[in-house]
């Protein structure tokens, strides 16, 4: 039994790792988009460009934009003169955001009388404006501060921000790297191989073969909790040495539960599978559980925005916990009790995904 | 000799049309999947961060700090938990329950009363980088709101001298949802024009009948031809499709017109459908074909094209990357079709780079073609 198990991984190993382009597809781009996306996955707004509608001739207008083109926010100003200007501006995309600085700017500001300025705004980036418009207001507050002659108040924040204090980007996205291109491996490898099979005609070998339908599936399983395993092992040595995150917790526990959430993973694979004809089924299979896996991960947007109904079938998707899992062992040294409050749901999900897989496998077979 | 090839091209659209509609996945990737996507897109992709857990550590309990918790209490961004020592909460941040945790210390009151400098205390779980941020900037809002209040309380009010009125253009009421959801219109096409065609080449091979075509006088550009046609209109009877379910459904203004989206959406599927052939062709198998699809079409649009992440944030490498992903350019014109209108001076440029990419799409497709067979 074990040997025939055996000889059936190494075969869809073969398979899968065989032909050249294969090997290739299946290793060279995952890592590359590891390295790609890691370095374009922020939330920050950096290297924009602010255009400035300024009617004010005094000092105060001037130094205004100066303190807004001070930071990383805006590398770019430039000056607007008229009302059609401002809207080309912004339709055009040239600016994200337009300053209105009025004609009696500094006269308001040395008289002490109150005045304001319009910000307008690119709403078709909702999330760039509205942090646009929070670094406008600190700057436009601090300013205001100065000139009322120091801070209002004596109370200040102190602010510390555990396992990640630089509040880097690549630490949150490194760990969850690893979930989303492990899951991509895991489907590439099972959701097609059935299909495959069937198509190129080596599927009725099997059939005339003593292997029992629990067999050909854990072969197929194996081999693709093998490459998987491997893939995921690139990535995160990529993100401690290459990106040198700290590594915090257990690597038995991040293993340990791996191994299980690629079986959840595998489970729908081989179902995906067995329940497709052709090959183009079966990619089409593939995308309808990739895409919304991916979604509904917490990975791009956080799981508590989302409404109760999607947050409740989120629970199904093995991917939300994992990623739980793998940024709380990697940042957070997270203890064996949390791990395995986690671990259990994708071990639940496993077992049906790898249930319904073989009772489908073997009404395929008959 | 030129009605010849019509006659072929047409027999070959014919043929190409049959097959197509005669998988039921086609009419699965053109109509069904991406209805899914947009519904699951259009709820659960949401960068509105409200409700936030956040403990509170009320170590001082003096009417101020009450005033404080009161305030953090009454925005609807944090759902609060007080506790009345840190040691109660703090472990909280490491299992997750707890996004950060605001400490207002023992002598808060004291010192506050003494002119010192009277600390608050934020800790965020930064393991969330982004809602670490939400919370960093919330609550020193919070603490603004709660300073101008007690400062009206004492009377020593400073008005404030010099006000910014933020406005959002297109988007007033600052919808996220009016924003990401042309947006994830165009990471639904950039999948499905992919998964359309990422096979139909490598199939002729894998069954066979590439050999058969090959010895007809059909030539590789007439198979092309043959191959984007019937793709292409189900690739915009999908488009018109889901522009219909985000205007009707979704409630979400479209303020530009029919002929520009068609422009636009048309660019966008020769770009998509030619990236698909391209990888059918170079693969000339199946099982290859659909992991390159699988890897390509999905991530690639969905983290590079700006719908998200902001490429003028990214570093310059991945910045000039970015302009090779097709998506990229949907997004864009898509939602300045919906939200601003017809500005050509953002069109057109956008769809003539669809077109360059595409043509390049199509050109190294037809290098690679086969003219006749190969003994590798």
């Amino acid at each position: 039994m074990l040997s025939r198990l055996r000889s059936l991984i190494i075969k869809e190993l073969l398979a899968a790792l065989k032909d050249p382009k294969a090997r290739v597809v299946l290793i060279v781009p995952p890592l590359l988009q590891a390295l790609l996306f890691s370095f374009a996955i922020t939330l920050e707004a950096n290297n924009l460009t602010l255009a400035v509608h300024n009617l004010d001739g005094g000092k105060w207008g001037s130094e205004l934009v100066q303190r807004l083109s001070a930071s990383r926010t805006f590398t770019e100003v430039f000056a607007v003169e008229s009302e059609k200007q401002i809207t080309r501006a912004l339709d055009e995309q040239q600016a994200i955001a337009v300053l209105s600085i009025p004609q009696d700017f500094s006269r308001a500001i040395e008289n002490e009388t109150p005045v304001s300025v319009q910000l307008l705004l690119d709403g078709r980036k909702t999330n760039t404006a509205q942090i646009v418009a929070g670094y406008t207001l600190q700057i436009v507050a601090s300013l205001q501060e100065e000139l009322a002659g120091g801070q209002q108040g004596n109370v200040i924040l102190i602010e510390r921000n555990w396992f990640n204090p630089n509040l880097d980007y690549k630490w949150f996205t490194v760990p969850s790297l690893v979930v989303i291109l492990s899951t991509l491996i895991a489907l590439l490898v099972t959701a097609m191989s059935v299909a495959r099979e069937r198509e190129v005609g080596t599927f009725e070998q099997l059939l005339v073969s003593p292997l029992r339908p629990a067999e050909i599936l854990l072969g197929k399983a194996g081999a693709a909790l093998l490459i998987a395993m491997v893939e995921a092992t690139g990535i995160i040595l990529i993100g401690v040495y290459g990106f040198k995150i700290p590594f915090q917790g257990s690597l038995l526990l991040l293993y340990g539960s791996m191994a299980i959430f690629l079986l959840s993973i595998i489970g729908v694979g081989l179902f995906i599978s067995s329940l497709s004809t052709t090959q183009q089924q079966g990619i089409l299979g593939a995308f309808t559980f990739m895409v919304p896996a991916v979604v509904l991960s917490g990975f791009a947007t956080p799981i508590e925005n989302m409404p109760h109904w999607l947050q409740v079938i989120s629970l199904g998707n093995p991917l939300r916990w994992f990623m739980l899992i793998v940024r709380g062992i990697f940042l957070k040294g997270m203890p064996a009790t949390d791990v395995i409050s986690n671990t259990w749901p994708m071990a639940v999900i496993a077992v049906v995904t790898l249930s319904a897989a073989a009772v489908l496998f073997r009404k395929r077979m008959e | 000799m030129k009605s010849h090839a019509l006659i072929r091209i047409k027999a070959l659209i014919l043929k190409e049309s049959r097959q197509m509609l005669r998988d039921p996945s086609s009419i699965l990737i053109a109509f069904v999947l991406p209805a899914i996507l947009l519904v699951l897109f259009g709820y659960g992709v949401n960068m509105d961060a409200q409700n936030i857990s956040l403990g509170v550590a009320m170590e001082s309990n003096d009417p101020a700090s009450q005033r404080l918790v009161q305030t953090f209490q009454s925005t609807s961004y944090f759902d609060v938990e007080v506790a009345r020592d840190r040691r109660e909460l703090l472990g909280k941040i490491t299992s997750g329950n707890l996004r950060g945790l605001v400490i207002i210390p023992q002598d808060f009151a004291s010192r506050l009363a003494s002119k010192d400098a009277s600390p608050i205390l934020v800790i965020t779980d930064a393991s969330e980088t982004n809602t670490a941020n939400f919370v960093r900037n919330y609550s020193a809002g919070v603490l603004r709101v709660w300073q101008m209040a007690e400062a009206r309380e004492q009377g020593n009010e400073t008005s404030a001298r010099i006000s910014l009125e933020p406005r959002f253009w297109y988007n007033a009421e600052l919808e996220t949802r009016n924003a990401l959801i042309p947006g994830s219109l165009a990471i639904v096409m950039a999948i499905i024009g992919t998964l359309l065609t990422s096979l139909v080449v490598a199939r002729e091979w894998e069954r066979g009948t590439m050999e058969a075509l090959l010895s007809t006088p059909v030539s590789p550009i007439e198979m092309l031809i043959a191959k984007t046609v019937p793709y292409l209109a189900l690739g915009f009877l999908s488009l018109i499709g889901t522009v219909a379910v985000v205007i009707f459904l979704f409630e979400v203004p479209f303020r530009g017109g029919f002929p520009a989206l068609m422009l636009a959406g048309g660019a966008f599927l020769l770009s998509a459908l030619g990236q698909g052939l391209l990888i059918s062709t170079i693969t000339k198998n199946q099982f290859v074909a659909s992991q390159g699809a699988l890897i390509t079409a999905f991530l690639p649009a969905f983290l590079l094209s700006g719908f998200i992440f902001e490429i003028a944030s990214m570093p310059w490498l991945v910045r000039q990357i970015t302009r090779i992903i097709p998506a990229r350019y949907l997004v864009t014109n898509l939602k300045t079709l919906f939200l601003v209108g017809d500005v050509w001076a953002v069109l057109i440029p956008n769809v003539l780079f669809l077109l360059i990419i595409g043509a390049l799409f199509f050109i190294i497709t037809l290098r690679k073609s086969p003219r006749r067979l190969e003994s590798d």
